[in-house]
């Protein structure tokens, strides 16, 4: 029997040995091919973009406007900055807010540039346009957003309406190579500047050139079966805000697409 | 047999049984280690500042009566809503009800976020959120334990567990009572439950909540509010002592009958809205609902009230600043003007 004993506590040793030795292996994993013998596994860039997802957030998603309903479905009437930390600048522009001067000037697509433009009613449809780009489509105002992976560099030139954006996956997984799995959590950050000068509100309230608009993207499954994305917004803008804006948004995956319906832009 | 096959055996034995033996607590623990090894553990001990940046009205003065655009509720709940008057709250008997845990992300309260840790395994045993201004502490327990049994009580806390999932807390939590999701009368009953995620990016935690509720709702109802990590930021318990406020006649319970609440048309009327659209409902969450209201909806020419409600406008002493009546600072009105606006605001819960 003592034999037995020593061979079950060897056993279990061995096991956690083994245990332990896998975790190892797999936090050394990918190291560079035709690396010398003893040399200090330096560890391949992680797979990003496309091959990088740990979440798959493709598909068709609905915006559920269960908060701010009076400030995001229909358009608050001027004058109405409520919870945004504007500056007096700001007041002064949202006070002069004039959708029939924007429609002549065939600016009626300023409630639409991305920080305006996450916070309508929409539908989002996303999808890869390539390896390390992300096509995010908005049904509202018909607009589309780019988010480009990798070591991708803004191009410069004038700014847009949906600006540029880098993109990444957040899994706080440390020393993953080249050729191990994607992690199976995380969320996606995106980081989007040279940003035409819009609104945040389709009243008005504005954001200048300087603005920052970074997005966290978590997605969530219920035991029910639903798969939510909720995107917690920081809009930073020294021109027209006291301080960061800090807001979140949800959107419900839907089965498929039949409900996309892409409609203009509409300043009022 | 021989020893290498023997070995083998064994040790596969001797793991399964481990695996067996240990409990799901034990294997959470396991799991949070290595996660703390890796870097990839999240803590959500600390002061969380709620900035307030959506929602502000209804989170912080408070909705107005019969506004209920946004909630996905049924007939039952406005039923239960329209005949609610806030003065019901400061009977002495409901002084010191406490709003449920969902009130998290529907209310203006800052939060306080406590860690029990096992004092051998050093793993996360339960989580303490505050309970300021009359929420209920919320206690979510990591340890594996089942929920009770669903005719065990049901409280303002509820009973939570959680389960990392990934980068993200989740949290289930059953054995509520009945309470108010907005304060104005929208309630939930005590058949709701909850499921919440907390997901932490950098210095800001987003949690979001997910009521279901058979009785008063008709979807399940999402909200999502973010806090910034602010250690200056000050959540102190506030005990609650009933006090005779306004003395009734015994058993005089403040509400309205059915059809009889005479303020329910003026939120409606102040922003030009449809009376059915400010009487909530699931279809009216949805973007097409948004697309029909808009083709004929025409918006009040100026916003009239609480215009900077939530804006460090708000809170300027300077006249230029002011956008609305009532933002006014209280200074001395000069000889022979009113001493209220001429308008005052519509009446809020």
């Amino acid at each position: 029997m003592k034999t037995l004993g020593r061979l079950v506590r060897a056993g279990a040793v061995l096991g956690m040995v083994a245990v332990m030795g896998s975790t190892i292996a797999a936090q050394g994993r990918g190291g560079a091919a035709g690396q010398a013998p003893g040399a200090p596994a330096a560890p391949a860039p992680p797979p990003t973009g496309k091959a990088g997802a740990p979440i798959d957030l493709t598909g068709t998603w609905v915006s559920v406007i269960t908060e701010d309903w009076r400030w995001r479905m229909i358009t608050p009437p001027k004058g109405d900055y409520a919870s945004v930390p504007i500056t007096m600048d700001a007041k002064k522009a949202a006070d002069a807010w004039d959708p029939a001067k924007d429609e002549a000037a065939g600016e009626a697509c300023k409630g639409y540039g991305a920080p305006g433009l996450m916070r309508q009613p929409t539908r989002l449809r996303i999808s890869w346009q390539d390896d390390s780009t992300m096509k995010v489509e908005a049904d509202a105002g018909t607009q589309t957003r780019l988010f480009h992976f990798g070591d991708w560099k803004a191009p410069g030139g004038a700014p847009t309406l949906q600006g540029d954006t880098t993109a990444s996956w957040e899994t706080g997984a440390r020393g993953r190579g080249g050729n191990a799995p994607p992690p199976m959590f995380g969320n996606l950050k995106t980081v989007t500047k040279n940003l035409k000068p819009g609104y945040l509100r389709k009243n008005g309230v504005p954001y200048g050139d300087k603005a920052t608009l970074t997005e966290y993207w978590d997605l969530l499954r219920q035991p029910n079966g639903e798969q939510w994305v909720v995107i917690t917004t920081v809009v930073e803008d020294p021109t027209y805000l006291s301080r960061t804006w800090i807001t979140s948004l949800n959107f419900k995956k839907e089965a498929n697409g039949s409900k996309w319906d892409p409609s203009p832009c509409t300043a009022r | 047999m021989g020893p290498i096959t023997m070995h083998r055996t064994l040790t596969a034995f001797t793991l399964a049984s481990l695996l067996v033996a240990v409990p799901a607590f034990a294997q959470g623990g396991v799991q949070e280690a290595q996660a703390r090894i890796q870097g990839t553990f999240i803590d959500l001990s600390g002061t969380w500042a709620n900035r307030l940046h959506e929602d502000f009205i209804e989170r912080a003065p408070g909705p107005h009566i019969g506004d209920y655009t946004g909630l996905p509720i049924n007939d039952e709940a406005r039923a239960v809503a329209d005949a609610y008057q806030v003065s019901m709250q400061n009977m002495p008997e409901r002084q010191c009800i406490l709003y449920t845990t969902q009130y998290i992300v529907m209310g203006p309260q800052n939060l306080r976020i406590q860690q029990d840790l096992d004092p051998i395994s050093g793993a996360v045993v339960a989580y303490h959120l505050s309970g300021t201004v009359d929420r209920a502490t919320h206690d979510i327990w990591m340890d594996g334990r089942p929920h009770p049994s669903p005719n065990a009580p049901h409280s303002a806390g509820g009973f939570s567990t959680g389960r990392w999932e990934g980068r993200v807390l989740t949290v289930t939590t059953t054995h509520l009572k009945s309470g108010l999701v907005w304060r104005n009368g929208v309630p939930h009953s005590d058949q709701a439950t909850m499921v919440e995620h907390y997901a932490r990016h950098e210095n800001m935690l987003t949690v979001t909540m997910i009521l279901t509720d058979p009785v008063y709702w008709e979807e399940p109802f999402i909200r999502s509010a973010t806090f910034e990590l602010d250690a200056n930021t000050r959540v102190l318990p506030e005990p609650c002592e009933p006090q005779v406020e306004i003395p009734r006649t015994p058993g005089e319970v403040p509400h309205y009958l059915p059809g009889a609440n005479p303020y329910l048309a003026e939120f409606p009327k102040l922003y030009n809205l449809p009376a059915e659209a400010a009487r909530g409902g699931a279809k009216t969450t949805y973007p097409e609902y948004g697309k029909a209201l808009r083709s004929t909806y025409k918006a009040p020419d100026k916003c009239t009230v609480n215009c900077c409600a939530g804006t460090p406008l708000a809170m300027m002493n300077n006249s230029a600043a002011l956008c609305r009546a009532d933002d006014a600072p209280a200074t001395p009105p000069a000889a022979g003007a009113p001493a209220v606006p001429a308008s005052p605001p519509p009446r809020r819960e």
